[in-house]
Parts: C-alpha cells; sequence; structure tokens
C-alpha cells in the first residue's frame, strides 16, 4: 500500500507485516473542483482587483499554494461598504421577506449541490478531514441558510415587536476553523432580517468565501447584498472600524475581540462578539464510559482542536481518573492522522505554522510547568504543519495549559472529588462558552448544567450545532448570541429605533422610517402588501 | 427475584474470579447491575462513524477474502432435508465453482438433527483442525425461544455433540433474564457448558445467542454479555435470526467493546458472532472496521469473530469476482446453496 501524497501516516514501513488497519488509500478527488489561479475581491456582485498587496493561500497539509488572492485595502472597504448600503437602499430592504427567503433557499441548495466541491475545497485550504468538512461543515451550512430562509418572512417573530427592522450594513469578521460554516453563521441570519454584508474571511482560509461568492451570482442575489473582502487584519480593521457600517459581527479571538469593542466604542455600531473559550468537559463515574472517551476525543480533536468550544480542560472524577485517561490513550492510538482528503482521516493539519508554533510554544509551558504530556505516537507527514494528539495529565488549575486557550489537538486532564468542586472548577475561567456533562443521572446532569457560567452546555455528547439552538459565550467568550430566534434578533432593531443616533435637527430631514409605503409584490397570486421603507439616512 | 437472595450458583471459574467465591444470585445481579451503562445516541454515533469508513482496492480485497472465512454458513428452517444440509456443506466446500482461490467459510451452522448429515457431507475436510476445515455448528437449548425445560436443552445439546458438533450456539432464557432472574441464566449457561464436554474431555465451543432483539435495551444486552461470558461462553452471539432487529452495528459494537474490556480485565479472548441481517459485502465491511478499530485486529480470526449468515457469501463471491474480472457478474454466476 503506497500513500498517494506522502502524507499519509498509515502505510506500514517496507517489510513490516502489513495489517488490515493501514487502509489503502481512499483520497477524495480534487477533479471537482475548478479552481482559478488568483481570486479578487467580490464586490457589487463582481470580482475586482484589490488595491493590496496580494497574498496566496497554501494548503496547510502540502504547504502547496492554492491561489493568488487579492488584498482589500481601506478603499476597497469603502468601495464595498458602499455597494452594499446601495443594495440595502436600493434592492434588499425594499423586497419582501418572502422573496429574501427564496433567494436564501436557492442559496441553501446550491450549496448543497455543490457540497462535494466546498468539501474538497475546505479540506485543501484549512487542512480539516474531508469527513470532517463533507459531514459536518457543509451541511450544517447549508442548513444555517435553509434555517434562516425561513424565518425571513416571519420576522415579526423574532421578539422584537411587529414590523422590526434591518440595522443596515454588517461589516462581519470570520475565523480559519470553519470557514464556510462560520460565513453561513453571519451571512444566513444577516440576510434573513434584510440586512446587506460585507464580509472577510480569514487569511489562511478565503477559499470557500470565494467560491461562496461564486454561489452568490449562481442564485442572482441582487448585486451588493454579499461582499466578500479578502485580507489581513488590516481589511478587517478597515471594515469594522468603517463609519456606515452598522452592524459588526466578528468571530475569532479574545484579543482581537478586545480591539474592535474598544475600537468601535462611542459609535452606534451594533456589535457582537463570539470569542474564546476553554470548555470543561465534565465526566462523573456513573458516566456511559465508551461514550464518555468518544465524547471526550471529539471534545477536543474534533477540528484538530481549532474549535473555539472544545472541550480542552477534561474534568474526570478522581476515582475513574486512571481508567478514563487509560481508556482515552488506547482510543487515542487508533486515530488516523494524515492527508486531509483521505476519506478515512480523523485528523488532519494544523491551519497555519503560526498556529503550529502557538501550540508547541504552549505545550513546552505544559512540560515546564510540572504537567505529564502524552502524545499519541503516530508518523507524522515531513510536509505541512502537524501535531500529535496530546493529553496532559497532572494539570492542576494554575497551569497555562489549563487557563489559557490553545486552540489545537491538546487536552488538559484535572480531577475533582465532589459535583461541587466539579461546578466551581469549571467555572474557574474567564471564558464561558461552552461546557459538557457525562453521567448517566439526569437529576444530576440538571443540577450541574443549572450552576455552570457557559453558554452552551451538552449533556452526554459534545460539540454538536444546529441552527435552531442559539450560541455564545459568558465572560470573555463575547457577547451576543449566533443560532435561533436569537441570531436573528441581533440584525433586527424594534420598529421605532434606527441604526443612527441622528440629532434630532436632521432627523426630521432624513426619511421617515415609519412610513409604510405599499410595494407590488413579486408573487402575482397574492395581493398587495405594505413592505416597510427602511430609513437608511443616506 | 429479590437482592436478598442467596441460591449458591453452579460453579464457574471466571465468575468466581471476577466476583469472588461468594457467588450468589444477590452478588451476580450487583454486579452486572454495577456495569457502566450505555449511551444509546453516542453508540449509534460511534458506529455510524465506523460504518463510514472507507475501505477500497487491497484492503477490500483483503476484507472480501476475510469476511469469506469468517463465515458460518447457516441453514436453519423447518424444511431442512438432508439434500438441502449436504448443498449446503457442499457451498462451503467450494464458495465459488469458477474460482478455486476463494477461502472456504469457518462453519456450517445446522439444526441439532443435521449434525450427522452436515458431518458426513464433510468428510474428511471438518474440523478446524483438518487442512481447508470446516467446523459443524449446531443449534441447541430448544432455539430458537429457549422455551424448554433445562433437562430438554441439555439433551438437545448432548446429542448434538455426541452427533459430532464442533460447536454449540444456545440461546439464553430471555424471559428469566428480563424477569431479573440472572442467576437462572447463569446456571443454564454453565450447565449447557458443561454438557458440551466430550467424552475425551474437550468441549465444543459454546456461542451464547442473547437474542438482542427481544432484550431491546442496550444496557440489558451489555449485561447480558457480561453473564454469557462469566457463566462460561467462549462467544457472544447477538441472534437466532428469527427475530427481528437481529445483528445491527451498534449492537455489535457494543458487544465488541465488552470482549475488549474482558480482555483488559483478564487477558483472555472472547469471540463475538453478529448473525442475522448481514447480507452485503458492504455491511460486512463495516463490521470488520468494528472489531479491527475497536477490539483489534487479532480478533478478525474464526475463533474470535464470525458472521452468522446465508446470504451474503453470494454477495461477497459477487464483489471478489467484480475485483479479479473488473466487472460486476449477474447473480447466476455464483452457485445457490
Amino acid at each position: 500500500m503506497t500513500s498517494t501524497n506522502g502524507t499519509t501516516s498509515n502505510t506500514p514501513p517496507a517489510g513490516q507485516k502489513s495489517s488490515f488497519l493501514d487502509y489503502a488509500p481512499a483520497p477524495e478527488s480534487t477533479a471537482i473542483l475548478n479552481l482559478k489561479s488568483e481570486y479578487g475581491l467580490f464586490i457589487n456582485g463582481e470580482f475586482v482587483d484589490g488595491h493590496g498587496t496580494s497574498f496566496t493561500t497554501i494548503s496547510p497539509s502540502t504547504e502547496k499554494t492554492i491561489a493568488t488572492i487579492s488584498a482589500a485595502d481601506a478603499s476597497d472597504v469603502d468601495a464595498a461598504v458602499k455597494a452594499a448600503r446601495r443594495a440595502f437602499d436600493r434592492s434588499w430592504s425594499t423586497i419582501s421577506g418572502r422573496e429574501r427567503g427564496k433567494y436564501l433557499f436557492r442559496i441553501a441548495r446550491l450549496l448543497q449541490e455543490r457540497a462535494r466541491e466546498f468539501a474538497v475545497a475546505e479540506s485543501l485550504d484549512n487542512g480539516k478531514p474531508i469527513k470532517e468538512s463533507r459531514d459536518v461543515d457543509v451541511p450544517l451550512a447549508a442548513a444555517w441558510f435553509f434555517y434562516y430562509a425561513g424565518w425571513a418572512d416571519k420576522l415579526d417573530h423574532a421578539g422584537l415587536g411587529a414590523n422590526p427592522r434591518a440595522l443596515g450594513v454588517a461589516g462581519q469578521v470570520i475565523p480559519w476553523n470553519f470557514p464556510l460554516l462560520m460565513l453561513a453563521w453571519k451571512i444566513a441570519p444577516a440576510l434573513a432580517a434584510g440586512n446587506t454584508v460585507v464580509l472577510k474571511p480569514a487569511e489562511t482560509t478565503p477559499l470557500t468565501a470565494l467560491l461562496f461568492a461564486e454561489v452568490v451570482q449562481q442564485a442572482g442575489l441582487p448585486a451588493g447584498v454579499v461582499n466578500i473582502l479578502t485580507g489581513a487584519g488590516a481589511t478587517g480593521q478597515a471594515l469594522v472600524t468603517h463609519p456606515d457600517v452598522n452592524k459588526v459581527a466578528f468571530t475569532g479571538s479574545t484579543a482581537v475581540g478586545r480591539l474592535i469593542a474598544r475600537q468601535i466604542a462611542g459609535t452606534d455600531k451594533r456589535v457582537t462578539l463570539e470569542l474564546g473559550g476553554k470548555a470543561a468537559n465534565i465526566v462523573f463515574d456513573d458516566a456511559p464510559m465508551d461514550e464518555a472517551i468518544e465524547g471526550i476525543v471529539n471534545g477536543i480533536f474534533f477540528n484538530q482542536g481549532h474549535v473555539c468550544c472544545a472541550g480542552s480542560r477534561l474534568l474526570v472524577q478522581e476515582n475513574i481518573h486512571d481508567e478514563v485517561v487509560d481508556r482515552l490513550k488506547a482510543r487515542l492510538t487508533t486515530l488516523r492522522i494524515g492527508d486531509p482528503l483521505d476519506k478515512n482521516t480523523d485528523i488532519g493539519a494544523i491551519n497555519s505554522a503560526a498556529q503550529l508554533e502557538r501550540i508547541r510554544a504552549l505545550s513546552k509551558v505544559g512540560e515546564d510547568e510540572g504537567a505529564v504530556r502524552w502524545s499519541a505516537p503516530c508518523d507524522l507527514p515531513e510536509k505541512g504543519f502537524w501535531f500529535a494528539p496530546t493529553i496532559f495529565t497532572n494539570v492542576s488549575t494554575s497551569h497555562r495549559i489549563a487557563r489559557e486557550e490553545v486552540f489545537g489537538p491538546v487536552l488538559s486532564v484535572l480531577s475533582f472529588r465532589t459535583p461541587e468542586e466539579a461546578i466551581a472548577k469549571a467555572n474557574n475561567t474567564p471564558y464561558g462558552l461552552s461546557a459538557g456533562i457525562w453521567s448517566d443521572k439526569g437529576s444530576r446532569v440538571l443540577a450541574v448544567a443549572d450552576k455552570l457560567r457557559a453558554g452552551v452546555i451538552w449533556a452526554n455528547t459534545f460539540n454538536k450545532f444546529d441552527p435552531a439552538s442559539p450560541f455564545g459565550g459568558f465572560k470573555e467568550s463575547g457577547y451576543g448570541r449566533e443560532g435561533g430566534r436569537h441570531g436573528l434578533a441581533a440584525y433586527l432593531a424594534p420598529a421605532e429605533s434606527r441604526p443612527y443616533a441622528a440629532p434630532a435637527i436632521q432627523a426630521a430631514a432624513v426619511e421617515p422610517v415609519a412610513i409604510e409605503t405599499p410595494v407590488a409584490d413579486a408573487d402575482p397570486q397574492t395581493p398587495t402588501k405594505f413592505v416597510r421603507r427602511k430609513g437608511a439616512n443616506k | 427475584m429479590t437482592l436478598s437472595s442467596s441460591t449458591p450458583l453452579a460453579p464457574a471459574a471466571r465468575a468466581i474470579d471476577i466476583i469472588g467465591a461468594d457467588l450468589t444470585e444477590a452478588s451476580l445481579t450487583r454486579y452486572l447491575r454495577g456495569l457502566p451503562t450505555v449511551d444509546a445516541v453516542g453508540l449509534a454515533a460511534r458506529a455510524t462513524d465506523l460504518g463510514s469508513r472507507s475501505i477500497k482496492t487491497t484492503s477490500k480485497a483483503w476484507a472480501l477474502d476475510k469476511i469469506i472465512s469468517l463465515i458460518d454458513l447457516t441453514t436453519l428452517e423447518g424444511a431442512d432435508t438432508p439434500g438441502k444440509v449436504r448443498s449446503l456443506v457442499a457451498k462451503a466446500l467450494t464458495p465459488d465453482a469458477s474460482d478455486m482461490t476463494s477461502p472456504r467459510v469457518a462453519a456450517v451452522c445446522v439444526y441439532g438433527d443435521m449434525v450427522a448429515t452436515a458431518t458426513e457431507a464433510l468428510g474428511n475436510s471438518k474440523g478446524e483442525h483438518a487442512p481447508g476445515g470446516i467446523n459443524v455448528a449446531a443449534v441447541a437449548t430448544a432455539f430458537p425461544s429457549g422455551r424448554a425445560s433445562l433437562r430438554v436443552k441439555l439433551a438437545d445439546v448432548a446429542d448434538a455433540v455426541d452427533a459430532g458438533a464442533d460447536e454449540i450456539d444456545m440461546v439464553i432464557d430471555r424471559g428469566a433474564f428480563l424477569a431479573g432472574n440472572y442467576g437462572r441464566v447463569f446456571d443454564e449457561i454453565v450447565a449447557v457448558k458443561a454438557a458440551c464436554q466430550r467424552p475425551d474431555k474437550s468441549y465444543a465451543h459454546l456461542k451464547v445467542i442473547l437474542e438482542t432483539g427481544e432484550l431491546n435495551t442496550y444496557d440489558n444486552v451489555k449485561r447480558a454479555s457480561w453473564l454469557a461470558i462469566l457463566a462460561g461462553g467462549d462467544f457472544i452471539k447477538t441472534s437466532t435470526g428469527k427475530v427481528a432487529p437481529a445483528a445491527t452495528l451498534p449492537v455489535t459494537l457494543l458487544m465488541l467493546q465488552v470482549v475488549r474490556d474482558w480482555h483488559r480485565l483478564t487477558g483472555e479472548r472472547i469471540g463475538v458472532k453478529p448473525a442475522g441481517g448481514i447480507r452485503t459485502s458492504k455491511d460486512a465491511i463495516k463490521y470488520l472496521v468494528a472489531v479491527a478499530e475497536v477490539a483489534g485486529e487479532e480478533w478478525l480470526e474464526p475463533h474470535l469473530f464470525r458472521f452468522g449468515a446465508s446470504s451474503l457469501l453470494n454477495d461477497v463471491l459477487l464483489q471478489r469476482q467484480k475485483i479479479s474480472t473488473g466487472h460486476y457478474s449477474a447473480a447466476s454466476y455464483v452457485t445457490i446453496d
């Protein structure tokens, strides 16, 4: 058995007895992908060249260049925001919710039709295993559009009273860990609520956002409703601070989230931040053992641990600590690390050299502080960015690896004696995004969940996402919720308020907000109905 | 059944080693109830995950041959005749008349009264120690319901062993199990095991059928699996094939976890046999993956893993022919048994 591209680590050395577990390579074909060698910015429905310095995006599993990507400078950001504003004023805010819903349904269906293509592109650009992009990222992204498509004509029920209004132009900045899925989390509710968007994908993972721009064209969305700007931190900064952006939505690190909050302080921009986490995964001694082990593995090694809500702190009841660690190690030795495009790969590549460096540095700190490190025995490919699944035992709550977000396949194991201690330790973090509880006793699960300060709590499972379920954090994990009705409300204002707190004297000069203008509905079968014209103050 | 019951159980070395010398119905019950529970959703998710492995080219070719060598080719019908059993044996000996490189199956599985016919038909190829040998497995203990007196069940076993059965597939008393009468189930398995002994002191292999479709919950399956192993079973088997659902991937996965844990605890390896409902190569490969990744590759041998199946063999042969010829054959290119 030979590896197709040198990155599969499961091939036995020559001469060694081959084993069934060295599954023959089963690579997903990249033939379905028609990538261009260069990608521009997607502004006003078209791809245009950016004015910043172009950069390349590479595949983290091979370090091979995938495409050259334009970078947006401040003038590009301005052009994109202007396009979004025009689209908001002229088309998107004037059509009925049902019409908006049709566009969103169309996008969702196109994502499903092109699912394989998106999955391959995502694994290529991000490094995550194809089985994950195929079974999780892409289907969930489509599900998000389907879900919010259904909301588009039901905004009266979003919890803000009758006739809530869109905010205007949303500036959205997303991370590299779930490039397409985070795009869906951001764009679907924004469009359903009637906003237009300018979205900046992460510098290392722009590919699926650019493919999504093609979907936007395919769906015939009015020009400017969705704009995609690629670039680095400066592009994101120019976007969120742009004076004509009404709503800022950011998912990423707490440090950058803080910076954004500071930069937009004093403006009337709405903001939702979904930031870091250091989730506790609490395993009680009556937990279903095999499923708990799976949940621990899924909690921290899913997506190479590049998950803000990853269960990176395992809190295990002391009387089963050794057994859990033994079983965990046995399970980790069966994980398959290698070529992200191989359908049998469980763990893919670390997204970037910089992230790999950070994971290595924090792991080194863990060892230096006295925690015991164990890494799954596996041959890592020579090219690309790789880190073996690693667990630290003997970790105490004061260790940096128990407090700081590693954002990689590194698990810290701590123990507790009583439910009370488990709760105290779980809450002993500046973060509060998610938590997991493993117990066969329903009353204990509910009682503990009640006291955990985390936005999402999973019981006897982990890392489960659904568009109907709101997601967001406590404390330094951010504010605002994405998903569900709450995620929709984050892109709406009550009928009376307006996106700008314009001085009263000027307010009279702008188009009144509350006037209702009859607009012919696109569907001749339905009677003309009143569609609100939103005051754009422009 | 109450926890205070202290009826001494029949001697069973494994149970005494694990539970202690004061083996009683009460201590057995406490032990079984103390096992970690099973989360049904998580178990199903893990099974789905294992089932999504993509087994291609060389791995697939190896898997197809391995599947054949793990099959208990089965006929368990009221209409079984000597002719039908001889035909089954012929198929077991020569699975693919057009390709003699095909491995033989592990065993033929028949009702007890057909053991003599099967033995005679196998001739020199009977028994795992013969070159290319095939075992004769007999279902016994009032299969499939198990609703008979212990005396009748033991006579059923003894008849099959006397007739030359290499393996006995017994059913547990699901009624007693569901009534909480674990001691009764345990004693019966111990007694059947004793009845498997031949005059030369060797034993016919004992497969214990849990009939998981009737036990209904995964917690029950887990307890019954431990119970069967503690009582001396060499194999735990999912189903008779007469009750739906028969073998499923999650239930087999759970039983593999039990034998893995038993090995972890004692160093001893117990076999697993999913039976009923596995009809395609694609499904069977999922089971191989589960065995290799959960229990370990060393379980992929006929003394530790079997498929109880009848139609599976021909589907595997068609897949095998596809690999060697490059195209799919029609069903008429494999023989019916």
